[in-house]
């Protein structure tokens, strides 16, 4: 409470009660460059979403500028299924051919995510189980589960391209199957087979993510009281109940944070889909797919309500984390 | 942050120690066989590539992935420096890293002190403001910030990257920054104060260098982070001599598509500076990673 004997003599001394200025003479440039590229950025998106952009002329507001559109074109184009769209698309029909994009993005985002907050979590979670305790060369095996971390995703989907190559000479896992007698014609086709393309960029992308979890996981059982472990084992608790009972709970902290980051990492992944199919072969997701209307098709008012849409899908989890830090923050 | 260095860890193997001895050694060894494995097949996708890059395409095309290298040659980094510009590449990533770090470091750490050390009626949400920014998904400030680089005359500069890496990181720095200032017993300020040390004295000649630990754990963390960066190298910057590495590395891809060995061998020098970094500084780098979970 330091700092509140500190807010009233600070009052004490000043002759009227006034505002103390300093914090904001403290945050006035940072805050400056945060509102300028951060928080009003993050709302002219949502404008941008109402309007026609192309990346070159003026925006023109659908409903307004534009008349015989609703305000909310870009969303019907979005949210629509194909066939109601003929409706719309008389006059502009190169607008409209809409391949269903947008549904294999969220499927794909759902897949994503799914698998993110169980198979690296699990992971992770258990080679921190082995590597916490003390043991010859520990240090070593983690080092070789982190280092992934600190590759970039061009670096990654550069390596992990090679290794789905399909090519039997070539492909790192196909030349293998080849050599072991598996047929040319039963091969898999790795990124160029459609129903298996995605499952493999996020085989990727858990591969760089279990050294993450594994290091949060680490600090979170540096971070338990060993005499609650060893009153577990004076009454006679297995391994397994140990765990079970005593270490995982404890542990439900860190486990929640993971989750969130996992979350927001796979409401996040571009990078590798970018490189590696470029969003083809039916490996879209939402993040690439705004990339590519926007950037690569130059339709920027559409990219604009595509990460909308992906932006209140997050904010669904950042409210939650908020609240929770929030109530850890009113808990001091 | 503090508490992290001082408890013992648990041991969690040790726990059947009432075992007799012959099945404990064949138990260690099934482990560390196990364990051996599993981390050869984890490693094996980078060390394949550590292999191409030493080879020949045609040695590759002629004998599969799987053979031995017929020679060794360096000849593919010499090429992928020169030829195929992964240094001038490199150089733009410094240009690109440096400043950034720089500039998120003394805004967020100006930013931290303020939430840290005042009560004032703004600090909470400000605060919630830079936590919520942090989590983001980018896409959401991806065209708004292509249309304000573009008026401002920024786009296709070094300076637009430097701008929204120093802008978006400062979201996480003052998070992490603010939480371990916090942890900063503010009895030493008020002893300053009596001895008359300004309000920015106490944040230059105090609060930061007790912030050192804290910042260089976050200086490793975010060089890998922004040094890494693909999506806003794309977004904002066109010419091809002013790209950083990681998105040079693509164009060079599109170049050589089949030559393999020089693209691996760019790959390899592309990541040298970061696994320096994670050699040299990986204490600094875990602790940053964990600094923002383990508040």
């Amino acid at each position: 409470m330091t700092s509140l004997a500190q807010y009233n003599s600070k009052n004490k001394n000043s002759t009227k009660r006034s505002i103390n200025w300093t914090p904001y003479l403290f945050l006035a440039i940072p805050l400056v460059i945060y509102f300028m590229w951060i928080i009003a950025p993050t709302f002219y998106t949502f404008f941008l979403s109402f309007t026609n952009w192309d990346g070159i002329e003026t925006p023109q507001v659908y409903g307004i500028d534009i008349e015989n559109r609703s305000l909310f074109y870009n969303y019907e184009r979005l949210l629509r299924p194909n066939e109601d769209f003929q409706l719309f698309s008389e006059d502009e029909p190169e607008l409209f051919k809409f391949d269903r994009d947008f549904e294999t993005a969220i499927g794909n985002n759902v897949r994503w995510l799914i698998i993110f907050i169980t198979v690296p979590t699990t992971a992770g979670l258990g080679l921190a189980m082995i590597f916490n305790a003390d043991m010859k060369g520990g240090r070593w095996f983690k080092i070789s589960f982190y280092a992934p971390l600190v590759l970039s995703f061009p670096v990654i989907g550069l390596i992990w391209a090679w290794v789905y190559n399909p090519n039997p000479n070539l492909g790192l896992i196909n030349s293998l199957l080849f050599s072991m007698g598996m047929p040319e014609d039963n091969l898999p086709g790795w990124l160029s087979d459609a129903d298996m393309a995605i499952y493999a960029i996020i085989f990727a992308a858990v591969w760089r993510q279990v050294g993450y979890v594994m290091i949060l996981y680490l600090a979170g059982l540096k971070n338990i009281d060993p005499t609650l472990v060893d009153a577990a084992q004076v009454d006679g608790a297995n391994r397994w109940q140990l765990f079970r009972n005593v270490i995982f709970p404890l542990l439900a902290p860190v486990t929640t944070i993971i989750v969130v980051i996992s979350i927001i990492d796979s409401l996040r992944s571009f990078d590798l889909v970018q490189v590696m199919t470029r969003g083809n072969n039916g490996t879209e997701v939402l993040a690439n797919y705004m990339y590519m209307e926007a950037f690569n098709n130059y339709k920027m008012g559409f990219g604009a309500s595509i990460a909308v849409f992906l932006f209140l899908i997050s904010l669904v989890f950042i409210g939650f984390y908020l609240f929770r830090t929030y109530k850890e923050e009113v808990e001091y | 942050m503090s508490s992290v260095a001082s408890q013992q860890p648990i041991n969690t193997t040790n726990i059947t120690q009432t075992e007799n001895t012959f099945g404990k050694q064949a138990g260690t060894f099934f482990k560390y066989a196990f364990l051996i494995t599993l981390t050869i097949l984890w490693l094996v996708p980078i060390l394949a590539a550590g292999v191409t890059a030493f080879r020949t395409m045609a040695d590759i095309n002629a004998n599969g992935f799987w053979s031995v290298p017929a020679e060794i040659s360096f000849d593919n980094f010499t090429r992928a420096w020169d030829q195929a510009k992964v240094s001038q590449y490199l150089g733009n990533s410094f240009l690109i890293t440096l400043p950034s770090l720089f500039f998120m470091l003394l805004l967020s750490s100006l930013a931290s002190f303020a939430l840290a050390r005042y009560r004032f009626k703004l600090n909470l949400p400000l605060y919630f403001m830079f936590v919520a920014g942090t989590m983001l998904p980018f896409q959401i400030l991806l065209l708004p910030v292509f249309r304000l680089a573009n008026t401002l005359g920024l786009y296709d500069t070094h300076w637009a990257l430097i701008i929204i890496h120093t802008a978006f990181q400062m979201g996480f720095c003052t998070f992490v920054l603010r939480n371990f200032m916090k942890g900063v017993p503010s009895e030493i300020f008020e002893a300053a104060k009596v001895d008359g040390a300004s309000e920015f004295r106490q944040y230059w000649q105090m609060m930061l260098p007790l912030s050192l630990p804290a910042m260089a754990a976050l200086a490793t963390l975010e060089f890998t982070w922004v040094f890494n960066d693909y999506l806003w190298a794309l977004v904002l910057i066109r010419s091809t001599s002013l790209k950083p590495v990681t998105a040079g590395l693509s164009t060079l891809q599109g170049q050589y598509v089949t030559d393999w060995p020089l693209i691996t061998a760019g790959a390899i020098l592309a990541t040298l500076p970061t696994i320096l970094v994670f050699v040299f500084l990986q204490r600094y780098f875990i602790q940053g990673l964990t600094l923002g979970s383990n508040k």
